[in-house]
Order: C-alpha cells, then structure tokens, then sequence
C-alpha cells in the first residue's frame, strides 16, 4: 500500500508541474505539441529513474558536503546517455527536442527527487517514486502540450480534428 | 550503514570515485552511439542536398577555402544529364548566439540562392531556432536572391532579410553563413563558369 502511494502521488496530489511546481522550464518550452511534451517527459523519466536509482544506492557512501555535486554529476551523466542514445537511434526526435535534452540537468524535478526522496529512502521506494513522479511529468506535459496542439493547429498527436 | 562522515579525505575520494565512474560510462556509451550518430547526420546532410538543390543523377563533392579564412567548405556539385543544375554548399558562421550554426546553401550556377537549409545549430530553443525549416519559414526569404545583387544582409544591417524577432544575432549569424558559401562560390566556381563554361573539377 505505501509503494501504491508512492507511485501515485505523482500523478494527482503531488503532481510535479501542476502542484509542485517543478521542471517549468521544459513545462513551458516544449510542450508545443502533445507528442513533444510525452518525448520529453519519457526522457525526463528514464533520467529521473537512473538517478533515483543510483542515488539510492550510493546514498551511505557520500558524505554530506559534497553530495549536491555527486548528485549532478549523476544526472548529468544520465543526461548525457539520453543525448546521445536520441541522437543515435530517434533522429527524428532528437531533431524537434534534442535543443531542450541538456535542459533536463537543470531540472528541478531530478535534483528534487533525488535531494528529497532518494537520498533517505530504499532502491526499490525510490524506484517507483520516479516511476511515478516521472509518468506524472509525461502525464502533464502531454496534457499541455495536447492543449496548445489543438489550440494552435486544431491537431491532437499530429491527427488533424478540423479539416483544414 | 552510518553515512559516511563529511572528512576531507572522504570527500575528496568520493568525488574523485563519483566522476572516475561517470567518465568511464560517458565514454562507453559514447563509443557506443558514435557510429549511429555519424549515420544519422550523414542522411541528414544527403536529404539537406536534395533539399536545395534540382534533382540529379551524379554528385561530386569538393572542397574550397573561404576568401575570408577559416575551414574549407564542402561544395557538392549536382548534375544531371552531365550538366551543372545546382551546387550545394555545405557552410558554417561561428557568429551564432551560441557557437557555430551549420547550414546547406543550393545556388543555380549562375550564383542564384535555390534554398537553404539549416544543418546543426545550438541556438535558443523557441527564439533562434526558427532557422529551420521545420519550425518557421523565416528561411524562405533567400529564396530566389543572387547576393551579387541582392544584399542578403538583415534589415538592421540595412540589407533585405528580416531578421527573426527575439533572435537578432541568429539571423545575422545565418546571413553570415549564407554570404560565406556564396563568396566562395563566386570566387572558386563562378569565375570558372564565367570564363570556360563549365567549372573545371
């Protein structure tokens, strides 16, 4: 039961853009259309993942002074793997989002996370908090993005809704 | 496990450990996706020359120096039926908000602009990246300009582009690039035509 609320406190009541206010930034400037808001939120996922995870179990190694460092390097590093990886196999992607991709290192979201949850809890809670966090990100994106889509070109996914 | 106290040894060994480890999976995943990547950029840079220039059945490329210094330009020559329809110029500015803008230039081979197409850039997302052609058709306006002509500066520059609202130095960064390609153009290709008919490869 707790792992159930910790996986859906993100999506509603401590949903990352719409309660918590967190990662705006991607929020704002990339949710033009509904399917670059869900890229961007899978590729803040998969980040939000990887550094919930290691974070989690490198956490009693770290001393305290320099953990905010190791945290972003971290991240960055996961930033990095989702760059490349983009530019590699999704080309077509990495053209409409790649600009925002080194954005995510500076996402408040990912550090959050990292800061508030998986530095004082277990691998497996962590795991599925940036599940969660992570869909509740995508989950929003997406709905902005589906919103501005139809709003600015009457689309939703790219589907036109009015023939033009 | 305790936590590990905040030491200036511990710290100093930790860091060190936390970016050893990171570099050591940078680099791997980098090794990695390093030939996908030159893959992926290499089709881009083959659909950016049937973007701006006619169709053709040969291609040949060659390199020149701009007059005005710095890294050669990729020139590739398009034919088709054994005649120079279009050159695609492979250009580049590092007057860029953020560094260096890449771009194809299609010139007609009396020296007309075909189109242009923007190849790599960094600028601001939302602002300066409106020289692609996917996100504004702010690129069309070199549509059909001769530079020996026309002044294909911005308008703040008192040419005839006008630039990209927000985006000033991007849009005279890519004017910037568009003149380097013809100026090269002029002196390496358009004086051959000039004189022999043909440029001679």
């Amino acid at each position: 039961m707790k792992q159930w609320n910790n996986f859906t406190k993100g999506f509603i009541k401590d949903n990352p853009v719409f309660i918590l206010l967190l990662g705006l930034c991607p929020a704002l400037g990339v949710t033009t259309s509904a399917f670059n808001g869900f890229g961007m939120g899978l590729a803040t996922t998969f980040v939000l993942l990887g550094s919930n995870i290691v974070v989690s179990i490198i956490k009693n190694v770290i001393p305290n002074k320099v953990r905010i460092p190791c945290f972003i390097v971290i991240i960055a590093s996961f930033v990095t793997i989702v760059q490349l990886t983009m530019e590699a196999f999704l080309p077509d992607l990495f053209d409409s989002l790649g600009l925002f991709i080194p954005l995510i290192v500076v996402n408040c979201l990912v550090m959050g996370r990292a800061e508030a949850f998986a530095s004082k809890q277990d691998i497996w809670s962590s795991i599925v908090d940036a599940m969660g966090m992570g869909l509740g990100f995508t989950l929003a994106l997406t709905m902005l993005g589906g919103l501005r889509e139809i709003l600015g070109a009457y689309s939703i996914f790219g589907i036109q809704l009015i023939p033009a | 496990m305790a936590k590990k106290e905040s030491t200036f040894l511990n710290m100093v060994v930790t860091l060190f450990l936390v970016t050893a480890a990171a570099a050591f999976t940078l680099a791997t995943v980098y090794n990695l996706t390093a030939e996908p990547i030159a893959q992926a950029r290499e089709a881009k840079r083959q659909f950016a020359i049937s973007q701006v220039v006619p169709e053709f059945d040969n291609l040949e490329s060659r390199k020149f120096l701009p007059p005005g210094g710095g890294d050669s330009l990729e020139f590739n020559f398009a034919y088709l039926n054994n005649e120079l329809v279009g050159v695609a110029v492979n250009t580049w500015t590092n007057r860029g908000y953020s560094g260096r803008i890449t771009a194809m230039v299609g010139f007609k081979p009396d020296g007309t602009i075909i189109d242009v197409f923007t190849l790599n850039h960094a600028e601001t997302p939302g602002l300066g990246d409106k020289i692609e052609k996917g996100k504004s058709d702010w690129s069309n306006q070199y549509k059909g300009l001769n530079p020996a002509a026309d002044n294909i500066r911005i308008r703040q520059d008192n040419g005839q582009i006008d630039a990209i609202t927000a985006a000033t130095i991007t849009a005279r960064a890519f004017s910037d690039a568009v003149q380097r390609a013809h100026d090269t153009f002029a002196e390496h290709v358009l004086s051959q035509i000039k004189t022999e008919g043909e440029p001679v490869l």
